[in-house]
């Protein structure tokens, strides 16, 4: 118990080094030095000293947003392993709280969009929605697939599981296909590049970011920390299937957790350096691609012997 | 053709000499003559010293090489060109907001700059609106989130689809045109450099050769290589800067970062040649301020060479990303059709097929003797606009490196005497964003009565709306880089 309660605090700790570490990638790519690995941890702070301004048109509706985003992404990160580390909270079923606690947030990031009534927030609310409709189903098949390949039905015990014994029985190496998915999730999902583009300034080509544009001050820090924490949260579930490294020793098994969410953050880093993003009408057409994977990795572990 | 006064690019005549046609003969005359391959590429309203208004358009025939003007004095109102040569719509508009006289069967007569006088505050007008219950409205502007000139984009969606879009400019409008009538005095050279910031020897290039014209002095062969080494040098910055544009717009960041870099070299090349990173203080009316010696000619070459490499290491880049090109292809097409009728010129123009380019068609300064290569595509999408610049790019720093191997001796100005009385001369050129066209008019002091100055925006501008026409909204920004339009220089 004492060893479940670990990863919540480290992942709220560490969350903001992972765009840290993107952004380091980028400017290595880039022939920059760039910012330190510890920069957002300064524009938090910043932002957090700061005012916020409200629009005379937004209501309880828009202030809601950015709370409910944190509190959501804080309540998967307690149902979440990393690796072969335990999650705080467990129990048979809860992946699928654990995506429609993330959707939870989701719903109320936009329903704050469309509260200001912007033309701006109400095309990104549309596009962030479009695009969930494609990449909650890619991400729930995907961990059924895990779950019949394990044989486990909670989070923890599912990812504790996933060693050699199940990874190379039959059907195992169908879950390279949820490990696909679910990286383009986490890219998806995490606005990043080839999906959006999280460095733009141009309002009308964004998705994520064009939401929140109204959001200032604190306000806006809790939604740059909620970002890093679902960052986060993605990455530890395609790392914990990509990296199955289970040594049944805590410390080792953390110290590979750490290793994996960082290989992400870098890998993250290297697709954004060296390709274009998408053009808007792909991004579904990818998003089907990662439900399609889910669902056939499903049919393979299902139909093995 | 026949009826108009020919002129060639840079020569000046008497006013006199300028047929003023009835408006009924000088609207056919203008459809004929636009029927018939011309373009439009002056057309606006001066106030005449006996009251009133007259009409000048300068038609552009780029086969034969040669200007046409034709003049006429309605009052009041006169049969619209547009909806017969919508080359004319925005020039109508502007003869409508500056002189008293209405184009009557215009489509769409509205605003262009909202100048002070005018009791709308800018951008306060009535926008094309498309109706019905799917359709919603996106107002973008005129403060932007990057750094960028104000404009107002007004489109009219249908989900993530653009099935309209107008541009309300005028933001950024002071007066130039007025300004500089009055002169020629020591100001003028500076406000036609600053008519828009990053085509300062384009326009300078255009009102000095504006200005010898009318003075009938010719500047020296040493000074016109130079001011062609200048233009070429503003042509590769520019569309450098643009190519790391478009890449950091689809947010591929390695084009982007070296780009903005090698945009640096290029203008610190200029800033070799007369201490300014833009190309300022170079141009004089005669000649050139500044001259170079051998062992600048020689670093010059020198750094040109590395521009070159190392551009072609961050542009290929580009055509060798598939996520890029498949980015740029089929994004923001405009037809060849389309580009004919609007009259667009530079990189937009050559990008869709149309093969125009004034150093070659109206060859004016060392373009007379020393040939460049026109570069076009056959797209008409951002892939070709792109395609194009870089090509350019690559055909300028020849072009310079060979200009600077062969620069002409002898002296750098020529004295400009007292402009001659009661002249209009027309002066072309080929700045980075297409062709430039200045129009000067004299009185009987030599003073210009009037200065009209039209920049390559004010043709293209309504190229962007159209390549925006059932394309997603979110490649707006991708195709307004592409087109890389100013509004200073439309707004002037």
């Amino acid at each position: 118990m004492r060893l479940s309660a670990l990863h919540l605090p480290l992942a709220l700790l560490c969350a903001p080094l992972l765009p840290g570490i993107i952004n380091k990638v980028k400017a290595f790519f880039a022939g920059r030095t760039g910012p330190s690995v510890f920069q957002p941890y300064l524009d938090l702070l910043k932002l957090l000293q700061k005012g916020a301004v409200y629009s005379r048109t937004t209501t309880w509706v828009f202030r809601a947003g950015p709370i409910v985003a944190l509190a959501s992404t804080t309540a998967a990160l307690v149902l979440l392993p990393l690796g072969g580390l335990p999650a705080l909270l467990a129990f048979p079923g809860d992946l699928v709280l654990f995506a429609y606690v993330l959707a939870l947030g989701r719903f109320f990031t936009v329903a704050a969009a469309l509260d200001t009534g912007s033309a701006f927030e109400g095309m990104g609310a549309s596009r962030e929605v479009w695009f969930a409709a494609l990449s909650e189903p890619a991400l729930l098949l995907g961990l059924a697939a895990m779950a019949k390949q394990a044989g486990k039905l909670s989070l923890t015990s599912l990812y504790a599981a996933l060693g050699p014994a199940v990874l190379l029985k039959p059907g195992g190496p169908a879950l390279l296909l949820v490990a696909a998915a679910l990286l383009i999730i986490f890219l998806a999902e995490n606005s990043r590049i080839p999906f959006d583009d999280p460095n733009t300034h141009l309002e009308l080509t964004m998705i994520h970011e064009v939401m929140v544009l109204d959001h200032s001050g604190p306000e806006f820090g809790l939604i740059q920390y909620a970002a890093s924490l679902k960052l986060w949260a993605l990455g530890a579930l395609a790392s914990g299937l990509l990296l199955p490294v289970r040594t049944g020793v805590p410390w080792l098994d953390l110290f590979a957790g750490f290793c994996g969410l960082f290989v992400v953050a870098m890998f993250t880093g290297v697709v954004e350096s060296v390709m274009a993003r998408l053009r808007l009408t792909r991004v579904s057409q990818l998003l089907a691609a990662a439900a399609a994977f889910s669902v056939l990795a499903l049919m393979l572990v299902r139909s093995a012997p | 053709m026949a009826q108009g006064l020919v002129l060639r690019n840079g020569q000046a005549a008497p006013l006199s000499k300028v047929p003023i046609l009835a408006a009924a003969e000088f609207r056919h005359a203008v459809l004929e003559a636009v029927g018939a391959g011309s373009r439009l590429s002056a057309f606006f309203g001066r106030r005449l010293a006996s009251g009133g208004f007259g009409l000048l358009a300068v038609l552009a025939d780029d086969t034969e090489g040669v200007l046409s003007l034709l003049g006429a004095q309605p009052t009041e109102s006169y049969h619209a060109l547009t909806p017969d040569c919508p080359q004319a719509h925005l020039f109508e508009r502007e003869i409508f907001e500056q002189c008293a006289v209405i184009p009557s069967g215009h489509p769409w007569l509205k605003p262009v700059r909202f100048p002070p006088p005018s009791s709308a505050a800018c951008g306060t007008m009535d926008f094309y609106r498309v109706e019905g219950e799917e359709v919603h409205e996106v107002a973008v502007g005129p403060v932007h989130a990057g750094v960028i000139e104000p404009g107002h984009f007004r489109f009219q969606c249908h989900g993530e689809v653009v099935q309209h879009l107008e541009i309300s400019l005028g933001y950024q409008h002071r007066g130039v045109e007025r300004a500089l009538s009055g002169g020629p005095n020591r100001l003028s050279v500076h406000l036609a450099e600053t008519l828009a910031g990053d085509t300062t020897v384009g326009h300078g290039w255009a009102y000095c050769q504006a200005v010898e014209a009318l003075g009938r002095a010719e500047a020296p062969p040493r000074a016109l290589a130079l001011r062609a080494v200048a233009l070429e040098l503003e042509r590769v910055a520019n569309h450098i800067g643009d190519l790391g544009a478009l890449a950091g717009d689809v947010g591929f960041l390695p084009t982007q970062s070296y780009c903005g870099r090698l945009r640096g070299d290029a203008l610190n090349i200029t800033a070799m040649l007369c201490g300014s990173r833009f190309g300022r203080n170079l141009l004089r009316p005669g000649g050139v301020a500044h001259d170079v010696d051998a062992q600048l000619v020689e670093e010059m070459s020198a750094r040109l060479e590395t521009l070159g490499r190392e551009a072609a290491s961050a542009v290929n880049l580009l055509w060798d990303s598939p996520s890029v090109t498949g980015r740029f292809e089929e994004t923001g097409m405009v037809s060849l059709e389309d580009c004919r009728r609007l009259g667009l010129v530079g990189p937009a123009a050559r990008a869709c097929g149309l093969n125009l380019d004034v150093r070659r068609d109206l060859p004016f300064g060392i373009y007379r003797y020393a040939m460049i290569p026109v570069s076009s595509w056959h797209a008409g999408d951002v892939f070709g606009r792109a395609q194009v610049r870089w090509l350019e790019v690559q055909r300028s720093l020849q072009f310079v490196r060979e200009l600077l191997g062969s620069l002409p001796g002898g002296f750098l100005r020529r004295e400009v005497p007292k402009l001659r009385t009661e002249h209009v001369a027309v002066s072309l050129t080929e700045g980075w964003r297409g062709e430039i066209c200045h129009v000067a008019v004299t009185d009987a002091e030599g003073r210009f009565s009037a200065y009209k100055v039209v920049d390559p925006s004010f043709h293209n501008w309504f190229g962007l709306a159209l390549a925006l026409r059932g394309q997603q909204i979110s490649d707006f920004p991708l195709c307004n880089k592409s087109f890389d339009l100013s509004y200073c220089g439309f707004d002037l």
